[in-house]
Formats: structure tokens, C-alpha cells, sequence
């Protein structure tokens, strides 16, 4: 295969090491799902991990022991409830003798303003926000800052700089030169901001198909080091136009995650008794695969010209 | 004589209807979700949905299941990226209404969706903030929608997320405007018994009581005395129309208003 790209477990191994701060970013849309199993597979350790709404993919990490730190805003299973794997690692009487996790807090506005000042190379991020709240009490990093032109203090967060931010795109070439459609969250930021990225495409398409449309360019391949085809690799999250979320499963997490047995049980079946995506889906099986997938909304398409 | 209907329908209608006159909405996750939506189907047909996840003008054909749903994409007048969503829409100023929930809420409607207990400690870890913090802050006006409970309404909130009315009106007035907030704070608070809206002290006041909830239930549901209008009325009963619209197309599975 040209260019960068790499199989998962290649891409995991050789970019993401023990310790590291890693961002697996995508705001309900586009969720790591793939490489987050593959990190729990390859029992990766003392993670920092960063995600605006760490979702199920976080609490299946942590309850895969890869993590000792979690920066975030919002901390839930998105329409169903709580996050019960990472609860039982914050809330003193479910952790009791066992170690719990560190956490470091934001608002979604403060997350995403920390990967914006860490892809812009800047030393923080103003922002109009956490005026009297108990946030900055919390989390000691966000500090009240006077503006150098006037009278004014604003809030101010402090850049981050993953080690690594994995993201899920619809599409990429050889060369890791990526578009995505539908909500872009803050992949973008999470990327620039990284020493290294990864991401992880449905479709690996040609050069010419990411050239005809430069517009929808999120992610150039001058900044990915890896670029990994993983078909479904974001289930049970969705991909624009491909496949729906899951929400059957989503549901299915909230009473499996409430029981540490259950959780490792299916951490078991689901990702440690498996050796990648391909093996995933082929177990879900291509029912419920079909089940997921939308009705058709093309867009209409746009000219660019020819100009010589 | 109307069809009888559940609390968290009569909530679900009282808080869309108080969408009227409004013309861009931040939606939250959860019953904001449907009161919206709901809204845009009734009083408010020209109102614009503002996703947090990025998306300005959506139009969706199904109830979202999360604020992060692909029909909000899917003929939406735009898709922007998260920080563009919350400076160039939330902190600029373009926001009319904030749809806001809680774990707590106290009289002056600063709100809690962090933890209950300790911070360091909690005895329950919640969401957090999400982008609950800046909405209150930089919408200019706060809807919340949360169930009563003596739980939930509490004289003094285990952690700040959100600022309502600080420690009333004057203070926070003050506060705003020093602070250069576009927020003038909440405005109402719609619940299963009734809808609160604020006084000039900036503290709750009932001025709507839902059919069938009683003043003994109110005050059996929140932790403080709470402040009654002279002048309370009954909220309207939902119409055979909005139960249709809450029924048939927003919520057919009955996730919301069970």
C-alpha cells in the first residue's frame, strides 16, 4: 500500500505509547470506536485521555485499565444516562481501595478553546465564560485574565497539545489528506494540536476524488501519520450518510456498564476475543449492519472552474 | 372536555409554548429537545435551532436522539465547527433562548449539573457542564425545564455549573454587566406542576399552575417557601393538537413523556 497507509494494530502500536495524552475526538458523530478497542487490545496504560464527551468509547477504555487521567466536558451516554465504568472510578464509595481516576474539567467552550489555542501555537484562549461559577475553583487552570486594552477580565484556558489525536472521517487518500461531512466537532483542532495523528477513514479514495472538492478538506495530510481503512470502525456511533447510530446498543451499555463482571465480560467477547474491526462487524452481522443505514440526501454539487 | 395527558406532556407544552415571539434557540439534550421541536411545529414556526454540536438553522424530520443526531444535519441552513458554534454564535451574541436542565436549581435559578455531594468526593458524579456554563452566561435568555422534587430544588446547590440570579436580581445585574455577559439570566422555569418566572428580587415566583397539580404538591416539592403570585392562573390544558404532534411525531415511543 502507498503513502501512510497502515494497518490498526500497526498504527496503535507504533504512535500510541504508554503514557501519553491521547484525544480521540468527534462530537457523537464519527466516534474512534475501532481504535479505541484497539488501544484496550494492545492493554495500552497510564493514558491521559482527552474528549470533549468521553461517551461510551472512554468508558469502555477505562474499564479496560488504559487510563489514570480524564480531561473532558460532559460526562454521560448521550440520551440514555451516566457513564457507570467511569463513575465507579470517580465516586469514593465505588472506587474504595482501588485507584481512582484524575479528572480535569472544562466546558464544552473551554475544551474546544484549549484545542484551538493548542493548534494555533498560542500560550491560552480567552473566553467569556465560567464567570461565577465553581469551575474555575474545580479545575485551577482556568483562570480570570485582564484584557491588555481594557478594563475588562475574561476567563482563559491553557492550550492542549495531545500526544496523539486519533479521528474518524468519511474519507482519506494515501496521504492522509481527509474530508469529512455532517458535524464537525472539533477535529480539526484536536488534530493540528497533536504531535501525531491518526485517522481512520471508511473509504480510502484517490487523490483526484480530494482534489475535485478542496473545500470539504478538514484534515491535510501534511499533519496525519497514519491512515488506517476501517469500514463501520466508528460503530455503534454514525457516519454521516453511511450508517446510523446504534442506539440499541447505546442502550444495551447502560445496564452492562453498571455491573464491573458484565463490563469486563463484554469487553472479553467484544474486543479482547476478537482480533480487529473486520471480526467486529462480521459478528454484529450484516443485519444489524443494514439496519443502520440511511435513506439517500446527496448534496448538490458545486463548480470550482477550470482555470488555465 | 381535553384528553387527559401525562405531567411531562403538560411540561413538554408549557415550555414550548413559551417559545412564542422567540427566534434562535440553543437546544439542550433530553425534554428541551422535544419542547423545541414541539414549538417549532406550533408557536413558533419560523423559530431557528441552534445544536450545540455545530449546527445553526436544523430542520429535523425525526425527534434527535442525542443533540449530536445526523437528521440535524440533513437540511440544516448550516454546519459550523464547534468553536465557530459557541464564539461566532453563542459568544457574539445571536442567541435569544437557552433551553437549560439541572440536577438542582435554587430559587434564584443558579443551576447544578456537576455532582451531588463534594466535588473532590461526590457522592454522585453527573455530566457536568457541557456548554451549560457559557449558555447561561451568553444566551440572552434562560428557559429551564426540569421535574420538582425536593431533591432538585434545594435552598443551596451542591456546585455552581450554571449562574441564574447569583444571590439576587441587583447583584447579578451588576455582575453581567461589569462582566460584558449577553445573558440577562433566566426566565422562566417550566416543571411538571407549573411555570415560574422571576420576580424583581430575581427569585422564582409560581405564576401558573398546571390542571390538575395542587399549591400542597408545590410546596410538598421544593425546599424552600416558595413565592406564589397574587394573581396565579391555571396553565391551559394541552390542545388535541400539540398532544397529536407530542404523540404521533416527536416522541411515538413515549421515551420523553411516559
Amino acid at each position: 500500500m502507498p503513502g501512510k497507509v497502515a494497518t490498526m494494530r500497526d498504527a496503535v502500536a507504533d504512535l500510541v505509547r504508554d503514557g501519553d495524552t491521547v484525544a480521540i475526538e468527534g462530537f457523537t458523530h464519527l466516534i474512534g470506536f475501532a481504535a479505541g478497542h484497539e488501544i484496550i487490545r494492545q492493554r495500552k496504560r497510564d493514558l491521559t485521555l482527552a474528549r470533549m464527551t468521553p461517551d461510551l468509547i472512554y468508558d469502555q477504555m477505562i474499564a479496560g485499565g488504559v487510563a489514570r487521567k480524564l480531561i473532558f466536558s460532559w460526562l454521560g451516554n448521550p440520551g440514555v444516562g451516566g457513564l457507570n465504568a467511569i463513575r465507579r472510578r470517580i465516586e469514593p464509595a465505588a472506587v474504595g481501595d482501588g485507584t481512582p481516576l484524575e479528572i480535569e474539567e472544562y466546558s464544552h467552550f473551554g475544551m474546544v478553546a484549549r484545542y484551538t489555542a493548542g493548534a494555533a501555537n498560542l500560550p491560552f484562549m480567552p473566553l467569556r465564560s465560567y464567570f461565577e461559577t465553581d469551575l474555575p475553583k474545580a479545575n485551577p487552570l482556568i483562570r480570570p485574565i485582564r484584557s491588555p486594552y481594557s478594563d475588562e477580565t475574561v476567563y482563559a484556558v491553557p492550550p492542549l497539545n495531545p500526544d496523539v489525536t486519533i479521528i474518524h472521517a468519511q474519507r482519506a487518500d494515501a496521504n492522509g489528506n481527509t474530508q469529512i461531512w455532517g458535524l464537525l466537532g472539533c477535529q480539526k483542532e484536536a488534530a493540528f494540536a497533536a504531535d501525531r495523528a491518526i485517522v481512520v477513514v471508511e473509504e480510502l479514495v484517490d487523490e483526484a476524488v480530494i482534489r475535485a472538492d478542496p473545500n470539504r478538506t478538514v484534515i491535510p495530510g501534511l499533519i496525519v501519520d497514519a491512515v488506517v481503512v476501517q469500514p463501520y470502525g466508528a460503530h455503534p456511533s454514525y457516519v454521516q450518510g453511511a450508517y446510523d447510530r446504534d442506539n440499541r446498543f447505546y442502550l444495551d451499555w447502560d445496564p452492562i456498564s453498571r455491573d464491573e463482571e458484565k463490563t469486563q465480560a463484554w469487553l472479553r467477547e467484544w474486543v479482547y476475543d476478537l482480533d480487529g474491526r473486520a471480526a467486529y462487524v462480521d459478528k454484529l452481522g450484516t443485519e444489524r449492519i443494514a439496519s443502520l443505514r440511511p435513506g439517500s440526501a446527496p448534496s448538490g454539487s458545486v463548480d470550482y472552474g477550470d482555470y488555465r | 372536555m381535553s384528553e387527559p395527558f401525562s405531567k411531562s406532556e403538560m411540561m413538554i407544552v408549557a415550555a414550548a409554548r413559551e417559545l412564542a415571539g422567540q427566534h434562535v434557540c440553543f437546544v439542550g439534550v433530553g425534554l428541551p429537545n422535544i419542547a423545541v421541536n414541539l414549538a417549532k411545529r406550533t408557536v413558533a414556526p419560523d423559530l431557528e435551532l441552534v445544536y450545540e454540536a455545530g449546527v445553526f438553522g436544523a430542520r429535523p424530520a425525526r425527534l434527535p436522539l442525542s443533540i449530536g443526531d445526523p437528521t440535524i444535519v440533513t437540511g440544516a441552513t448550516a454546519v459550523v465547527s464547534m468553536f465557530e458554534l459557541f464564539a461566532f454564535y453563542l459568544q457574539r451574541g445571536l442567541i435569544d433562548v437557552g433551553f437549560l436542565g439541572a440536577a438542582q436549581i435554587d430559587r434564584f435559578g443558579n443551576l447544578n449539573s456537576t455532582v451531588i455531594g463534594d466535588y473532590a468526593a461526590p457522592k454522585t458524579r453527573l455530566p457536568g457542564s457541557g456548554g451549560a456554563c457559557e449558555i447561561a452566561i451568553n444566551a440572552r435568555n434562560v428557559f429551564v425545564i426540569m421535574r420538582q422534587s425536593t431533591r432538585s430544588f434545594v435552598e443551596r446547590i451542591d456546585f455552581r455549573t450554571s449562574p441564574g440570579n447569583l444571590g439576587g436580581a441587583e447583584q447579578a445585574e451588576a455582575i453581567r454587566r461589569a462582566g460584558g455577559w449577553n445573558g440577562r439570566g433566566p426566565s422562566v422555569v417550566v416543571t411538571d406542576l407549573g411555570i415560574w418566572h422571576f420576580d424583581e428580587a430575581g427569585e422564582m415566583r409560581l405564576d401558573f399552575l398546571h390542571p390538575g397539580a395542587t399549591l400542597d404538591e408545590v410546596r410538598a416539592t421544593i425546599a424552600w417557601e416558595p413565592r406564589i403570585s397574587p394573581s396565579l392562573a391555571t396553565t391551559p390544558a394541552p390542545t388535541a393538537v400539540e398532544l397529536r404532534l407530542v404523540r404521533e411525531e416527536l416522541d411515538p415511543e413515549g421515551v420523553y413523556t411516559k
